[in-house]
Formats: structure tokens, sequence, C-alpha cells
């Protein structure tokens, strides 16, 4: 069998931004029907190498052959002509299409009047999809589809369009584990169909899934190219954060270190009954100062819905929450924030930081109120405060007052974080709050929420990597379709019982009938 | 050597651009005073220095206004009708002496502004719309209140209009200090880097337990205040009433100025120097060339340019 052709190759390519150098002298090859894993530490190159491979940004040096032809595009669009399609993290559709019409936009079939026929559009679309495992009515506009299924219309786009390079930029982060499911065999079509794929992802264990190549970067450089089978976990992990093996082993893969809690305090915080139209069906919790309790569930269980009721930013129908004993004026953002509740929310981007604005600017927003005088706010205190977070969650900004949008995810996170705790919480609610952040930050963060509930904080944790939820939490509550099915607690806190109890066994026959379940 | 030139090259651009929107504004301003001290006759002298600012001080306190509303992301239409009806408010209750009258203004505008920012924050309505609907209702009620043109007689009136301290006309005064003022209030309050993170992104002011509504509406309140002040000035200035035509396209201006001077239609963030510096430029763009006698085609056809200009700056700003 003659080698697979080199699809395409990168090389020398660099890129400088005011102040940073994101790129140095890279290479990258890709041979047809190969999936190779691109990994880093985020603000290790990655997003810059795809933006200059997919013609967004232009390289100061290096060149790039897609093909056997030097190439150089102007635009992502030329890109995407020429055979290198992106899927980005984020789903770059238009809402309020219909999905067939998202699908075929740009190439849309015509009838012989030269209008657009919808009849061989949408029974088109309805066959593409069903390849993808998605199966909607295709007239529906984009939006009323879960955010899974909008990712796959935006892969079944970018894979139909001609592609001979498909890049994907975490495809996975908002997929639940079904879908990822039918995104692998998906990949693993392109693959057989001699298409090479650019896969980066957080996960290892997609990583580990589906591809056959990786290569790493860090700070800008490549540290490492070769097979991914001859790399094991610990020894890519390492490779990607530059630290010693031995550390690595010795620390863990997560930064959380266990119990905490006194079993019999009175609770910081308790909901009840929690209901929200076709979304939350009486959903009842309650923590305790210095716990951390995982909310467990598939997405769609109601997760964030919960932790947003509880937060007041969703109006409840019926049910109620207090703290420390005190009820809570429902349906009330900043009356919970008075009560001391803060919640970092699942979309970190739109809902958690304020973009444009600085570093100091965010973490002082919330408790400006607290940080002014007569309206007028004191630079003095809210330095003081500033600094003082900066510091210690050990934020990396070049100074106070570069804009957040520019800062990676984890140190964005970690800014969020600052601006409820300069507000003194007595819960934090976290929604996914390591998501799309790099190895490093993540094992920061997760150390930062031990430390917080040791100092008696109340944390409700939801999480959708199992890892991280189970030995994060002291007890994790279980959730499906809106209501609790379980609540596992001490020992039973195991990837294998919250797997079992999400899929749907009796909980309470778990807890009886353990021994035959496990023999 | 090759490497460096790789290094700066884009460096230095990213500085022009930088700085072409940071100080573009101020750049034109300064261009058009050299030009006309050179081409144009009788242009440095205090007269002519008089006349340009009485004629911009109106446009500058409407643009402060909008510079505010602009800043959380909206935009006001209604500004030009509010100047509309504070000139027949004015006409009608002067009568019972010029402070009075210039309460019972005060309180229509505030209604307006109330109006604005309830369909804004509460309805949902999208700003353009909702300030669409007082645009056209404003200026209505404003006929409907006074038909036609009036003459005012009034001596407080007209010494507000035309008086001065020190040959410093009280117009171009009170422009000054609320530009000072409406500065201040964005830099150093918390109401003002309320708006911003509001204007800049909605859903995570509204999580982070930001007033989100209160401050939407005292923004409208505040837009409309400011276009009262301007409105009682300009009829001040008149000393006459004439709702007609008072304030139209005024909208149009304040947000030319607005834009010229940097402040994003995407919200976040409110330069209220440059949105001066805007109006000014404009003001100055337009007298130079009635000066030199070209038609008003030409002004209109030069303001394009100066918009297009800007906004090419600011395009810059959204991408790296």
């Amino acid at each position: 069998m003659a080698p697979p052709a080199e699809v395409l190759a990168v090389r020398g390519l660099s890129k400088t931004f005011p102040g940073v150098r994101a790129l140095d002298d890279v290479d990258l090859t890709l041979h047809a029907g190969e999936i190779h894993a691109l990994i880093g530490e985020n603000g290790a190159g990655k997003s810059t190498l795809i933006k200059l491979l997919t013609g967004v940004y232009r390289p100061d040096a290096g060149e790039i052959v897609f093909q056997g032809r030097k190439v150089s595009f102007a635009t992502p669009l030329e890109a995407q002509k020429a055979g290198i399609s992106t899927i980005y993290q984020e789903v770059n559709l238009i809402p309020l299409l219909s999905v067939a019409r998202n699908l075929f936009l740009g190439r849309e079939p015509r009838n012989r009047f030269g209008l657009l026929d919808m009849g061989r559009m949408n029974r088109e679309a309805e066959q593409t999809l069903s390849t993808y495992g998605v199966r909607v009515d295709v007239r529906r506009p984009l939006r009323t589809l879960g955010v899974g299924a909008q990712q796959m219309v935006a892969l079944a786009r970018a894979v139909a369009t001609e592609a001979r390079v498909v890049v994907m930029d975490e495809p996975t982060s908002s997929l639940e584990p079904r879908e990822v499911e039918t995104l692998f065999s998906v990949i693993r079509g392109l693959r057989d169909a001699g298409i090479a794929v650019v896969y980066v992802s957080h996960r290892l264990d997609e990583l580990y899934a589906v591809c056959s190549t990786v290569t790493v970067l860090r700070d800008g450089r490549r540290v490492h190219r070769g097979r991914l089978a001859d790399l094991d976990r610990l020894s890519l992990v390492s490779t990607m954060l530059g630290r010693d093996l031995g550390e690595v082993r010795e620390e863990g893969l997560t930064k959380f270190t266990g119990e905490h809690g006194a079993a019999d305090a009175e609770p910081v915080l308790t909901a009840s009954d929690l209901t929200v139209p076709h979304k939350l069906h009486g959903v009842s919790l309650s923590i305790r100062p210095g716990e951390v309790v995982g909310l467990g569930g598939l997405l769609g269980s109601g997760r964030t819905e919960t932790a947003k009721t509880i937060a007041g930013a969703l109006p409840a129908r019926s049910g109620g929450v207090t703290v420390a004993g005190v009820p809570l004026r429902a349906g009330s953002t900043p009356a919970a924030i008075r009560a001391g509740i803060s919640l970092l929310p699942e979309d970190r981007k739109s809902e958690g930081i304020v973009p444009g604005l600085s570093v100091r600017e965010n973490i002082a927003l919330a408790a400006l109120p607290r940080l002014s005088r007569f309206g007028l706010v004191s630079e003095a205190r809210v330095d003081s405060v500033v600094d003082t977070f900066i510091e210690r969650l050990r934020i990396k900004a070049s100074s106070p007052h570069q804009k957040v949008g520019e800062l990676s995810g984890g140190n964005q996170q970690k800014v969020l974080l600052a601006r409820w705790l300069a507000m003194n919480p007595k819960v934090l609610l976290l929604d996914e709050p390591t998501r799309g952040i790099d190895v490093g930050a993540k094992a920061e963060v997760q150390k930062l929420v031990d430390e917080l509930a040791a100092d008696g904080l109340g944390v409700l944790l939801i999480s959708s990597d199992l890892e991280e939820l189970i030995e994060g939490s002291d007890r994790v509550v279980v959730l499906k379709d809106g209501a609790v099915v379980g609540e596992l607690t001490g020992d039973d806190v195991t990837e294998d019982k919250l797997m079992r109890t999400i899929a749907g066994n009796d909980p309470a026959r778990d807890a009886g009938k353990e021994a035959a379940v496990d023999g | 050597m090759a490497e460096a030139a790789l290094r700066t090259a884009p460096l230095d651009r990213t500085r022009l651009v930088q700085w072409l929107q940071t100080y573009g504004v101020y750049a034109g301003v300064a261009a058009l005073l050299v030009v006309n001290t050179v081409i144009t006759p009788r242009f440095l002298t205090t007269e002519n220095f008089r006349t340009q600012a009485v004629q911009v001080a109106p446009v500058i306190i409407v643009a402060l206004g909008m510079a505010l509303v602009i800043g959380t992301e909206g935009v006001d239409l209604s500004v030009g009708a509010v100047m509309a009806l504070a000139a027949s408010v004015t006409a009608l209750y002067l009568g019972y002496g010029l402070l009075p009258s210039l309460l019972v203004v005060a309180l229509f505008a505030a209604g307006v502004g109330l109006a604005n920012g309830a369909l804004v924050a509460f309805v949902g309505v999208q700003p353009i719309v909702a300030t669409l609907a007082l645009m056209v209702g404003g200026r209505g009620l404003a006929l409907v209140l006074l038909p036609q043109l009036k003459d005012l007689r009034n001596p407080s009136l007209a010494s507000l209009g035309s008086g001065d301290v020190l040959g410093v006309p009280y117009l171009i005064l009170i422009a000054a200090a609320l530009a000072l003022l409406v500065a201040f209030v964005v830099r150093r309050t918390t109401f003002g880097r309320q708006l911003l993170a509001i204007g800049d992104s909605r859903p995570a002011a509204q999580l982070a337990g930001l007033p989100v509504r209160p401050v939407l509406i005292i923004v409208y309140v505040v837009c409309a205040l400011l276009a009262a002040v301007a409105g009682v000035l300009a009829t001040a200035r008149l000393q006459a009433s004439d709702p007609t035509s008072l304030g139209n396209l005024m909208e149009l201006s304040a947000i030319t100025a607005v834009v010229v001077g940097g402040t994003p239609l995407t919200g976040g963030r409110v330069n209220i120097g440059g949105t001066v510096a805007g109006a000014v430029l404009i003001q100055l763009l337009t007298a130079t060339l009635i000066k030199h006698d070209l038609p008003p085609s030409w002004t209109q056809i030069a303001q394009a340019i100066v918009i297009v200009a800007a906004v090419y700056a600011a395009r810059g700003r959204g991408k790296r």
C-alpha cells in the first residue's frame, strides 16, 4: 500500500500579536485519512494556528502547502472553498433560518425557475442529518434545536462542502455522551473517505478514542509530535504542561483533595420543591457550610436551571430557597446576591464576563455599590480589592487594565470567581467551572474550590466531567428530566454508581442490592 | 533583521489605527482650524468663534445624552421631538414665569424618557423602535400644544439665550458644564460603570446583580432631559417657539457626533471628549464650506465622508 498522500504541510509558521509571540516556528503535516490531535494549554497557540490555516489571520513568517501548492488564504471563505473546513467551538450558523436552509446555505438547490427548491432541500437535509444521528423537523428554525444538534448541523455542513481537511475546535464541548459517540463515528467515516481531520480538545478520553497522531504546542512552539499511542496520558499531560512526570502522577489528574464539611451542621442553603414549567419538577436539595454538593445528570436534565433558579435568574412557579434559614425573595438576582448566593454561569463568555471592560472593572462589578460612597466609586478601595484577588487567585493579565475578553478561558473564570469572592458569599453555585479551560488552570480552579469549601462556603458543583464531579463532591445529587432521581453519599460517590443513577436504575434498589449488582 | 522588521511593522500599524481611533477626531478639528486660519478671512476672530460655539452648543448637549444611550447599546431617535416639545411647553407656561415653565418642561421630558426607558427595559422593545414611536408621537404632541410658531417676549428667557459672562455666552457655559458633569458621571460613579457593563453584556450584568432596568430607565430620562435643555436654549436664542422645525434631524446630528467621536454603536464604551469634538468637527466643516460659498449639498457630502472615515477607523476595534 502506498503511503497516504500529504494533504497539508505547514512549515515554520510564526505569528506575533502586540506584545505576544503567539506562534513561533511551528510545523505541522497532515496525511489523507489521518486524525490528528492538536493539543496544548490555553494560550499555547492552538487557536492561532487554526486561524492561520483557515485564513482568519495571515502568518508573519512560514508557509502553508495545501495539496502540493503553496497557499495563502485571505478569508475563511477562501480556505473553505479550497477544501479546509472548520467547526468552531461556538456554533456559527444562523439561528433564525431553518435547519435545512442552514445546511445548504450558499449552495441551495434550485428548481428550473432558478428559485429555491425547498422540497428537495428539506428531503436531502433530512437524509444527511439522519446519518449524523439527528432526527428533527428540518423546517424548524435552527435555534429551536439543542446545542448538540446544532453542532451536528454545523459538522454536516462543513463536511458537505468537498472538504479535504476538517478542523474541529473542541467539537464536543456541548455534546452529550451519546452525541459524542455519533460524532466519533462520523469522524471515522471522514477518515475512511481520505479526509484529514485536525481534532482539538481538552478531553483526553476523546483524543485517545479517535486520534492516531498528535502535535503538542506549548507557549507558541511545537514541543512534541508523533503517534498518540506512543504517549500515555500522564506523559501527554506533562508534555503539555511542561511539568515533571512524577509531579503530575503524585498530584493526580484533578486537584480535589476530598472530604470536608461537618455532616451535622445546619444547611446554609436549602432549595425545596423548585418547579419551573417544562424545566424543573420539584427539585429539592440542601448544602451545608463547607460542603461541596455535586449536581449530576445529562445535558438538559435541569442542572443549569436548578442553579439559575436558586440564584433568582429563572422565575420559579413554586418552591422556595432559604439561605441560613432565611427565606429568599424568589426570582430576583439582586436579592439572591445580597443573601450571599453567587452563580458562576455555564456560558462564561456571554453571561459571565463583560468582555470589553478591564479585569479591574470586571472584578469590581458586583461589589461596586460597596466600594462606593454616595454613588462615587472609591478607586482606592477598588484597587485594593482587585490587587488582593489578582494575587490570591493568581490571575494572569498584563495589567489590571487589560480587557477581560483578551484573557484565556481559565483566567476569565478566575476573574469571575474574584468578582463573587469580593462579595463574601455564603454559597457558590459553580456551573461547569472548568469547561473549556486548560489543564493547568483547571487544576488551579479545582484547588480553589477545595480551599473555599474548607473556609466554610457551601458549594454546588455542576460538571459534565465525571472525574471532576466524583473527586470534587462530598455528595452528589442526580437529576434526570428536571427531577431528583438519586443522591450519592459517602462511599457511594463513585463513577460507576453515578453512571447507573444517571442511566436510570432505581437508586433505592441500587443501594439495597449493591452486592447483587456488583457480583 | 528581517525578523525585527516583521515584528515591528504590524505593531506600528496597529498603533497608528489605535491612535486614529483615540485622537483622530481631535486631529480633524485641529486640521480644520489650521486650514481655516490660512484660507478663511476673519476666521481667527472672537466673534466667529462665539458664533460657531453658540451654534454647536445645543448639538453637544443632545449628543451627551445620546452618547449615554448608545453606551447601553441603544439609540434615542426622540431627542429632536423632545426639543420641539420643550419649545411648545416653554411657550405655553412662560406666562407663569421662566422657572415654573422650565419645571413643566422637565416634567414633560422626563415623561418621554420614562416612556422610552420603560418600553426598552420592561417591555423589551428594541430601542430604535421604542424611540421611533416617541419621535413621531412627541412632535405630534408638541404641535397639538402649539400649532405654529410663536414669538416669545420674556426678558429672562432672552437673557438666557443671548446673555454672557465675561464675553462667554451662557449657552457655551451650560454646554461645557454639562459635558464635564456627564464625563464625571461616566468615569467616576457607580452608575457610569454599571451603564458601561450593561451596554457591553446585558446578560452578564443581569447575572452579576446589577440594577439593569433602573439604569436603563435613568439613561433614557437623562437623555430626554438633556434634549429638553437644548430645546429651551435654542428657543431662548430664537426668542420664538418653533415646534414645527426645531430639532428636526437633531437625532442624526447627535448620533453623528457620538459616532465620529469614537463611541461604538455596540455599547460598552462612552467617549464624552470625543463626542464634543465630533460635534465641533461637523460644525467647523459645515461652517468652512458655507463660508466658501459651497452649496449645502456639498456640506452633506463632506459630512458623509467624515462619518465613513470614523466608521472605518472604528472598524479595527472589533477585530485584531
